[in-house]
């Protein structure tokens, strides 16, 4: 349970800056710090079971079939990195405090930050693959926030974007992969999967999801050629390119590749693959990092530098190299962190990060001078501080590898090359901003940072130290934890400074001694290499993004040319082919049922249903009468219902139909009358092919349908309707109880769509014809006469039938969509018999909540048998026997049914009442001094 | 009988298609109709057809299958509510665009 907490507790967080931000930045940011704090103090908490031996699990199952569930675990690995999350997260809340300027909303801000936090420790513990990539699309998403945090600016809009782009892209990748992953495993749970390692190296589809995997985690980490986002994403406030794209973002990717490393890692393919590209990406990050003056994309391209360095060594993949990628990725972190930070203060004190301005900073800020020097020598690998380990462990793997065969020493070459760069530019990089004299004067006359905004930085610098110094003492506990959850066995190992003197040390010292000659003759190299200015990444990503979305454009255009009725077409064309498909296939269409005996009335209704359905078409051109043909069909089907033992639709169908053709009569009214002639004839009958093509498909199809035996689950509904749901009428109980929870999303669209359509009336402005198609103009007699005494007397009398029809509907044919559906007809009967203005002074209440309140009532009887712990919408009933009434039968599937009532007349009425509105409100008034202006628009429009 | 309900189905199915295809809003919800009514006398069939068996119980007898029965039936008022839905968005669409093309085309290509 705690690890549930630990998982999800970062993710309320993201609440409490939204709620905080009105009281004050300080109040704001410890409230916001208190999360992350108490699921730090639960990781650690979690610290004496682990050592104990055991991986902690929780998981809430949610589809089982498909393998999705809510499982975290807390291993070694989650550990090692939930504890870089969340410690450096406090740290850079801790700096960002300090950080963003007094009108910046830090609510805001920290909102992305914590939601960033959520997501980074859910991949961390995700126990379930899905879940994982769940969580690494949030990482993806809260990044492209936070790094367009000032969004005023281009620089900011574009990188977020580019990525976006390229992580998202990733991401879709990675999804794919491990879907793959997770079939050839069997199942999506970790342990399964990372238990399968051999099946799913043997597996054939293996090199393809093996690149998916490595693509999304490559993009992710920013390993070449996917490396360029990372610079451009500078652009992000330095308390996130501290946080993302040094300590904890960029890890995803290197993450992943630990993780599932016992799963995937074991093949020649990986071993020749990834060390290459991390070399490729550490040689490249490295020499880039050497000749920019940017300080922050110094720090950004030697971020990818040690990036590919961990990768090197997570592809070389022995068990000592695992430990050494484990290692350098804490320490890696907390000098980055710290570098990152510095460089924010410089910024932030002295107006400008570009190292031409920069100088001589020792002397007004020596405290930051210190730290950057520290933390800069921890970078460059100096004896007695944490990167001076891992590098030498780095380098003793690279000389131990085979994977390239003869030519495995071209890795250890490649390694001291990238150790000497790295030396290189750290000394740059804390020479000239401290300790050379400066050219120029910096924008703003530096100073020391508030102490606070400084601690962060001191804290990761003191770790650098301490655990250079006594790594045994600070580090071995927690590599061990980790490299035990990675291995999948413990891994006797020993950190110590000294090893003697042996190959590693030796390139360290050449790395020393070349690196800093190299930045002696800096100058010169960059004269040299003047004639080679880089490719603008930004330039060349922008142009291949505006061609690519340019193409779409055009593919989209080619297909449906930005045309529903030509979309309307390929769709039609896809669902042929599909049924033609599946036709195709079939041995023969007729099954083993024969042709039932067809009589006179049969062929006759049918006569009238083809009749009726052709001349709607035929007639589409003028659409008063091609409405009436529909009635014909509507009819027709009802008659058909009922002559096949369906009382209940033949109902429904009857009512339904009335309402529906008064409905589209009066959007006739505000429609043209006619369809002006405007398809060519080739698209017509084209239009009459794929139509007439799909009608035979259709044809067949149910033909093939009707004649075969079916095996159908009715008679479990037949068998349990009256002991089981208490009533007699199957189709009703089915309709309340079975399946109530489906009436009740049905009622539940009902009443939306009559939402939907008040709305869609608000305002609306209608064209109000004078006349009809022919040129009449309407007629002045609105109510005629016998119509309205009519409706006046059958009102009563349809009320009664339909409460009629309610209650029988359990046990006869009725029921509350049908009772509804009359009384709806009876109220709008009466509406158009003596206008809207008569009915509503009658019923004066709004059908909008007599809808809500039907779909309440339903909700709230499923709810009910909660109440006595039975599943939602149990049904319960029994028999009762009043005096003169007799023997009575009440079920509360009854007070469902009076839900969907009153939603279906609701609804109902909402619609055709609120258009009747709007179609009197516009009604030419014949009045002689107004009669031959045109009609007004509505009152309610000029408000 | 099987024979000639599936023709009426098929036919009903094109004319809506073909409706459906048109340029002009109401033509297209009349089709949507039509379909409707198509589509629910085909997924009514699937129980196969019965003569005189109307799913009630009541002792013993041949009865209809309930199951297309209601999914037909809640099919029947759903499907008026979308309907009437869509009509309404097509009068909107109208007042909006100033004409009833169902791309919503500024021109009137009379």
């Amino acid at each position: 349970m705690t690890l549930l907490w630990i998982a999800l507790l970062p993710l309320l967080g993201v609440l409490v800056p939204a709620l905080t931000a009105q009281r004050g930045r300080t109040l704001c940011s410890l409230a916001t710090g208190i999360v992350p704090a108490i699921a730090l103090l639960l990781t650690l908490m979690q610290l004496p079971a682990l050592l104990a031996g055991e991986a902690l699990r929780v998981s809430v199952t949610w589809l089982p079939e498909l393998g999705l569930e809510l499982a975290f675990r807390l291993d070694g690995l989650s550990l090692l990195f939930n504890l870089l999350i969340l410690g450096i997260g406090l740290l850079i809340l801790l700096y960002a405090h300090f950080y963003l300027a007094k009108d910046e909303p830090y609510g805001r801000f920290y909102a992305f930050l914590i939601l960033f936090m959520a997501s980074m420790v859910g991949i961390s513990m995700s126990d379930n693959l899905i879940l994982l990539w769940l969580f690494w699309e949030l990482t993806s998403l809260s990044s492209f926030l936070l790094i367009g945090f000032w969004s005023y600016r281009g620089d900011a809009r574009k990188g977020a974007r580019m990525a976006l782009t390229i992580t998202g892209a990733g991401g879709l990748a990675l999804l794919a992969g491990l879907l793959l992953l997770g079939d050839m495993a069997g199942s999506y749970r970790m342990d399964d999967v990372l238990a399968s390692g051999e099946r799913i190296v043997a597996d054939g589809r293996y090199p393809i999801m093996l690149a998916l995997v490595l693509l999304g985690a490559f993009t992710k980490s920013a390993q070449f050629p996917f490396h360029f986002w990372l610079p451009h994403a500078m652009a992000a406030p330095t308390p996130v390119s501290a946080y993302l794209h040094s300590a904890t973002m960029v890890k995803a990717g290197i993450f992943l590749m630990a993780r599932l490393h016992p799963a995937i890692a074991d093949s020649e393919l990986w071993s020749v693959v990834v060390p290459l590209v991390g070399s490729i990406t550490l040689l490249y990050g490295a020499w880039f990092a050497l000749f920019k003056t940017d300080l922050k994309a110094i720090l950004a391209f030697s971020t990818i530098s040690h990036l590919g360095l961990i990768t090197v060594l997570l592809g070389i993949g022995s068990p000592m190299a695992v430990l050494a990628a484990l290692f350098h990725i804490v320490n890696h972190a907390t000098f980055k962190a710290a570098l990152f930070m510095s460089a924010g203060i410089i910024d932030h004190e002295t107006g400008t990060r570009e190292l031409k301005l920069l100088g001589g900073l020792r002397k007004t800020m020596p405290v930051t001078a210190l730290l950057s020097t520290l933390a800069a020598a921890a970078m460059a690998g100096v004896p007695l501080f944490n990167g001076f380990l891992s590098k030498e462990m780095f380098f003793t793997e690279t000389l131990a590898t085979p994977v390239l065969g003869g030519l495995s020493w071209l890795i250890p070459a490649l390694a001291a090359v990238g150790g000497i760069l790295s030396v290189a530019y750290s000394v740059r990089l804390v020479h000239a901003v401290f300790y050379k004299p400066a050219k120029e004067a910096s924008p703003k006359k530096p100073h020391e940072p508030p102490h606070l905004m400084r601690l962060p930085v001191e804290i990761l610098v003191v770790l650098c130290v301490v655990v250079g110094l006594f790594p045994a003492f600070f580090a071995t506990n927690l590599l061990d934890l980790a490299t035990q959850a990675v291995l999948g066995e413990p891994l006797d190992f020993h950190l110590a400074i000294w090893h003697g003197v042996n190959l590693p040390l030796v390139m360290s010292i050449i790395a020393f001694a070349v690196g800093i000659a190299m930045y002696w003759r800096h100058a010169d190299l960059r004269r040299y290499l003047q004639p080679f200015a880089s490719v603008d990444a930004r330039r060349v990503f922008e142009r291949f993004m505006i061609t690519l979305s340019y193409r779409a454009e055009q593919a989209i255009a080619a297909l449906d040319g930005n045309s529903l009725q030509r979309f309307m077409g390929w769709l039609l064309l896809a669902a042929l082919c599909m049924g033609v498909l599946g036709l195709v296939q079939m041995d023969i269409l007729s099954g083993s049922k024969g042709n039932q005996p067809t009589d006179g009335i049969l062929v006759f209704g049918a006569g009238m249903l083809i009749f009726g359905g052709i001349a709607t078409a035929a007639t589409h051109r003028y659409r008063l009468i091609s409405l009436l043909m529909l009635s014909i069909v509507g009819l027709f089907v009802a008659l058909t219902f009922a002559r096949f033992s369906a009382p209940d639709l033949a109902l429904t169908q009857l009512s339904v139909e009335v309402v529906t053709m008064i409905l589209l009569m009066l959007a006739l009214f505000f429609l043209p009358q006619r369809t002006p002639r405007e398809s060519s004839p080739l698209r017509n009958v084209r239009d009459m092919l794929l139509a007439g093509a799909l009608g035979l498909v259709v044809a067949s199809l149910n033909y093939a349908v009707m004649t075969r035996e079916t095996l159908s689950i009715s008679s479990f509904f037949m068998a349990n309707s009256v002991p089981g749901g208490g009533g007699h009428n199957v189709v009703n109980v089915i309709l309340v109880d079975f399946r109530g929870f489906d009436t009740l999303g049905e009622i539940t669209v009902l009443a939306l769509a009559g939402l939907a359509i008040f709305k869609l009336l608000n305002r609306l402005r209608l064209f109000m014809p004078h006349s009809d198609g022919e040129g009449r103009v309407w007629s002045p007699d609105r109510y005629p006469a016998i119509l309205t005494s009519i409706s006046m007397t059958l009102l009563p009398l349809a009320l009664l039938v339909s409460v009629f029809i309610f209650l029988r509907g359990h046990n006869q044919p009725g029921g509350g969509f049908i009772a509804g559906l009359i009384t709806a007809v009876a109220l709008i009967l009466l509406y158009m018999a003596r206008g809207v203005e008569w009915a509503q002074a009658r019923l004066d209440f709004p059908f909008q909540p007599v809808a809500v309140v039907g779909v309440a009532i339903a909700t709230l009887t499923g709810l009910g048998s909660w109440l006595f712990g039975h599943p939602f919408l149990t049904s319960a009933f029994g028999y009762f026997s009043l005096p003169l009434v007799g023997k009575f039968e009440l079920a509360t599937a009854l007070l469902f049914d009076l839900g969907v009532y009153l939603a279906v007349v609701g609804a109902t009425l909402m619609i055709l009442a609120n258009l009747g509105k709007v179609t009197t409100a516009h009604r030419p008034v014949i009045d002689p001094k107004e009669s031959d202006t045109p009609a007004q628009p509505p009152a309610k429009e000029s408000r | 009988m099987e024979t000639l309900y599936a023709i009426t189905t098929g036919v009903l199915t094109a004319c809506g298609l073909y409706l459906t295809l048109r340029g002009r809003t109401f033509p297209v919800v009349v089709g949507l109709t039509l379909t409707s009514y198509a589509v629910n006398l085909f997924l009514f069939s699937m129980g196969g057809l019965t003569t005189d068996g109307a799913a009630i119980v009541h002792g013993d007898g041949r009865y209809a299958d309930p199951l297309p029965q209601a999914l037909v039936l809640t099919a029947i008022v759903i499907g008026f509510a979308m309907t009437a839905f869509v009509v309404i968005l097509a009068m909107r669409a109208r007042s909006e665009a100033g004409n009833d093309h169902v791309d919503g085309k500024k021109e009137d290509r009379e």
